[in-house]
């Protein structure tokens, strides 16, 4: 079997699969992105930019085109929060999957299950759980009043701060399971031969286990981006809904709006940027020694 | 630093996968054609158990019961032809789209046999006059419900909601959907329901930009948790959270202002797919019986259409205000809005939320 | 040999982790405890109580829910993870150019909102008319799980090389044996991440699962988000408590069986 051939056998099923089942759909998607709203949900014909178009132009009252930055604004807030959650799992989950990884064989399966058990509850559940906690009558306030630290309660809840604690909170094992399958065929003799040649433990994890955590944690922020992107629950529930994120654009725009043109515009301008910059990372990634 | 695992598993895996399948398919195509069948789509929560309990028991008929979240929801799955339902419930809105669209039939209510017990004023509704598709499931209102620990003035306004004294400032809870916010804005400005003119566009702008300040959050999820919790000392809540908050909080109070307050119904129907139309008359007659309206309301915590039902209802819900307007309020029902007026609505409300 | 420098061990990790973990179930903590809510508020507590375990016990359709998620999430989580793991290989050995597409292809139900996949699957079930009940389900879960699966094994085959697996073949090792005795147990703990991953996600999905689907297939993410509207009882909060003790018992069981298969 010539090599070139393999790749392409190997991922027939994948293929196959996703091809059919999400080609399709999307090419539904991007069909219905240039078509008119119909009244009552769905599209149809006349074709039309106006999907696209009222992402960045808003009708006046007297119908006459303005730019509006609305929905950037709200783009940009998202990305950051996503972005920032991305990263803040990286960072809290980095030292959980080493921690993880450098067990004995017999204790990773535990832990891997100890870690994502509370993920097997329903997210929404879980959610309503952390406003419990962080609310003024919340736990946490309770607790900490209780104890003398503070006299009025910490406005824990209703901001972007929450929506980021919740963000997190469910996206952290998307980043801990696959740096911890990077991490895993770690050889801790590595690290001891670095010890005996006077590297001081930093520079050991600097140079031998963060490599290998990267693309581990490259995975993970795929698993985390994209889909805290899309997430509304949690920004309405702990974020009090005061701040509109992209997926409550996105999903009002199906449902309530009524407005499927509006919402699968906004939709394949948030996958397609988020291609092109993966095609851009996957470029430029290449061109590093992988180890 | 291995993982133990051996190389059979993965061939193990594929042999319970394919079990699972197979059981899987297996059990689904079981649910053949039995002519003793309802299945009902309803939203969570919203039929009672005992009920379908008492139904199952009068007429020997298996029920089951599948979940939705949303109007938008059941109508998508419709227009799609999602099949196998025989009784949906579906808001007072969504019921002449519905029509419109072919995706119920018509049923004759009026000749079954419990008709009579139908209130008079649920067998001539806007939205489907006549009962030939529909009647009514469940009902209420949406208004403001304030806590008077808080707020100690007088409750006759809406005004107390939408243009807040001090002492609310900072604790208001709306609706997080635009129609909620909307209709009982309209509500309160004394604006026809889905207007689209300039003059009561702007007005209704200048209304929510003036209370967003004033709004701690823009959620319906939680509100009853909200309000009985004391999180928000003012809402827009519907009836039926406005009664569970009160069961958690004793100082709140359903406002009954001088503007009126926003109607809601949802209502039974049956979708032209549905298999078992009989059995879904049957199940309609059924509740038309003010004992099992009873049994309904007493789960929901809602108000059904059924005279006599009343004496059947738990005490406390017979008498609570948040489910008995008082007569001669102004009940205004809403209808699905035209896209200029929704489009409207929708830029009006991300403005004041981004 | 005494080993004055063990690299597995690094001071505060471990209290580190315990934070971790204590962050990751203050929540699960709650629902617990609040299971026995006696109040009709899921989160305002109104005294103990023990009813809210009994209505589980009582409504059908909750335990059929929870019935259809275990089993949708089961079979996807199968069949994802048995075509992430060629996909996964089959995209690192790949060249650059075909890696990308690739590559992008298999994280688009990543990168969809969920709301529009599941409105244009619904729309092309729909137009082919597919009507499989849960199969149908399974299908969609399938798709948006592969990219969850396939990712912990990608990051793993990437710095795996292929030395091994080229030595076991030039000693004369069929492909399929050195996929099945060197290939497999060194990807092993990635293919477990993976599955993982899946599951979970697979267990917690409610968009795609709310809108596709005939009668008879709610989930019980779908029943929880269907009370949104009326109110979430603590119903939902005994539910999660009782399915909690469930997995736990299923995940011993597992335990103690793959301990009995490993001693060799």
């Amino acid at each position: 079997m010539t090599q070139r051939a393999r790749p392409l056998l190997l991922t027939s099923p994948a293929l196959a699969v996703i091809g059919v089942f999400m080609l399709v759909p999307l090419g539904y998607g991007l069909a219905y992105s240039f078509l008119t709203a119909s009244p009552y949900g769905g599209a149809e014909l006349p074709l039309s930019a106006e999907g696209y178009v009222q992402i960045l132009f808003q009708r006046d009252f007297d119908d006459s085109l303005y730019f509006s930055p609305t929905y950037l604004l709200i783009l940009l807030r998202s990305i950051v929060l996503a972005g920032l959650t991305s990263v803040i799992s990286a960072a809290l989950g980095l030292p959980v999957a080493w921690f993880i990884a450098s067990r004995p064989a017999r204790w990773q399966g535990t832990l891997l299950f100890v870690v994502t058990l509370p993920f097997w509850v329903n997210s929404l559940v879980r959610t309503y759980c952390w406003v419990l906690l962080l609310r003024d009558q919340g736990l946490v306030n309770m607790a900490l009043q209780g104890a003398g630290l503070t006299q009025e309660p910490l406005p824990l809840m209703y901001n972007d701060g929450a929506t980021l604690v919740g963000l997190v909170y469910n996206f952290l094992p998307f980043m801990v399971l696959p740096i911890y399958a990077a991490l895993e065929r770690l050889d801790p003799r590595l690290i001891e031969a670095a010890h005996d040649l006077y590297a001081t433990r930093r520079r050991a994890f600097l140079r031998i286990v963060l490599p290998l955590a990267v693309p581990g944690m490259r995975a993970g922020a795929l698993m985390v981006f994209a889909p805290a992107l899309g997430y509304f629950l949690v920004p309405d529930l702990l974020g009090g809904g005061r701040s509109l994120m992209i997926g409550n654009l996105i999903q009002s725009a199906f449902t309530s709006g009524r407005n499927w043109p509006f919402g699968a515009a906004l939709s394949t301008l948030v996958t397609a940027g988020v291609l092109v910059f993966l095609v851009i990372a996957a470029r430029r990634g290449r061109v590093e020694a992988t180890p | 630093m291995k993982l133990a695992s051996s190389p059979k598993s993965p061939s193990r895996a594929i042999a319970s996968g394919a079990a699972l399948i197979g059981l899987m398919l297996g059990a689904s195509s079981a649910l053949a054609d039995d002519a003793k069948e309802l299945r009902i789509f309803n939203w969570g929560g919203y039929t009672a158990p005992d009920l379908v309990a008492k139904f199952e028991k009068e007429t020997g008929i298996k029920v089951t019961v599948d979940t939705y979240d949303s109007n938008e929801t059941l109508l998508a799955k419709l227009s799609a032809g999602s099949a196998g339902y025989d009784i949906a419930v579906a808001s007072a809105d969504f019921v002449p789209i519905m029509i419109e669209q072919g995706l119920i039939q018509p049923v004759d209510i009026a000749a079954l046999k419990n008709y009579g017990n139908l209130a008079p004023e649920w067998k001539d509704r806007a939205w489907d006059p006549g009962n030939r598709y529909s009647i009514v499931w469940n009902w209420g209102t949406t208004s403001a419900m304030i806590d008077t620990a808080v707020y100690k003035g007088p409750l006759d306004s809406l005004a107390v909601l939408f243009d807040p004294p001090a002492e609310l400032q900072g604790k208001i809870g709306m609706s997080g959907a635009t129609s909620e916010v909307v209709s009982l804005a309209l509500v309160y400005l004394g604006k026809p329901q889905c207007t689209a003119e300039m003059e009561d566009l702007k007005a209704l702008s200048a209304l929510l930009e003036k209370q967003k300040p004033f709004v701690k959050t823009y959620d319906a999820a939680g509100i009853a948790e909200r309000l009985g919790a004391g999180e928000v000392a003012a809402a827009e809540a519907w009836s039926g959270a406005a009664y569970q908050a009160r069961q958690q909080r004793a100082s709140l109070a359903y406002v009954y202002g001088k503007e009126g307050v926003y109607g809601w119904a949802d209502n039974v129907v049956v979708p032209k797919t549905a298999a078992h139309v009989e059995n879904a008359k049957l199940f309609i007659d059924f509740l038309m019986n003010p004992e099992n309206a009873a049994v309904l309301s007493n789960y929901t915590g809602s108000q059904n259409g059924i005279t006599g039902s009343g004496a059947f209802m738990t005490p406390a819900l017979a008498s609570a205000p948040e489910i008995n307007p008082p007569k001669g309020e102004t009940i205004v029902f809403g209808k699905v809005c035209p896209p200029e007026a929704t489009k409207a609505y929708e830029r009006i409300m991300t403005k004041v939320r981004s | 040999m005494k080993r004055a420098y063990d690299p597995t061990h690094s001071p505060g990790l471990g209290a580190y982790v315990a934070l971790i973990i204590l962050f990751l179930y203050a929540p699960l903590a709650v629902l617990t405890v609040y299971s026995f809510n006696g109040g009709n508020l899921v989160t305002v507590w109104n005294g103990a109580s023990l009813r809210w375990f009994e209505a589980v016990i009582a409504n059908g359709d909750i335990q059929d829910a929870a019935l259809n998620s275990f089993m949708i999430a089961g079979s996807a989580t199968v069949l994802a993870t048995l075509i992430a793991i060629p996909a996964a290989m089959g995209l690192e050995r790949a060249s650059r150019r075909l890696g990308v597409a690739l590559g992008s292809l298999f994280a688009l139900p990543l990168l969809v909102p969920e709301i529009v996949t599941a409105v244009t699957t619904l729309v092309f079930f729909a137009s082919i008319k597919l009507r499989l009940g849960l199969a149908n389900l399974v299908i969609a879960h399938t798709v948006f799980c592969i990219p969850f699966a396939m990712m912990p094994i990608r990051a793993r085959v990437r710095g795996m090389g292929e030395t091994l697996e080229n030595a076991a073949r030039d000693l004369y090792a069929p492909p399929f044996a050195v996929f099945r005795r060197i290939t497999l147990p060194l990807l092993a703990p990635a293919i477990w991440s993976g599955a993982i991953l899946a599951f979970v996600v697979s267990l917690d999905d409610f968009v795609i699962s709310a809108l596709v689907g005939d009668a008879g297939t709610t989930t019980l993410p779908v029943y929880v988000y269907g009370m949104i509207r009326r109110g979430i009882t603590p119903e939902v909060n005994a539910a999660s408590t009782l399915m909690l003790v469930f997995s736990l018992i299923l995940a011993g069981l597992g335990r103690s069986l793959s301990r009995r298969r490993t001693r060799r």
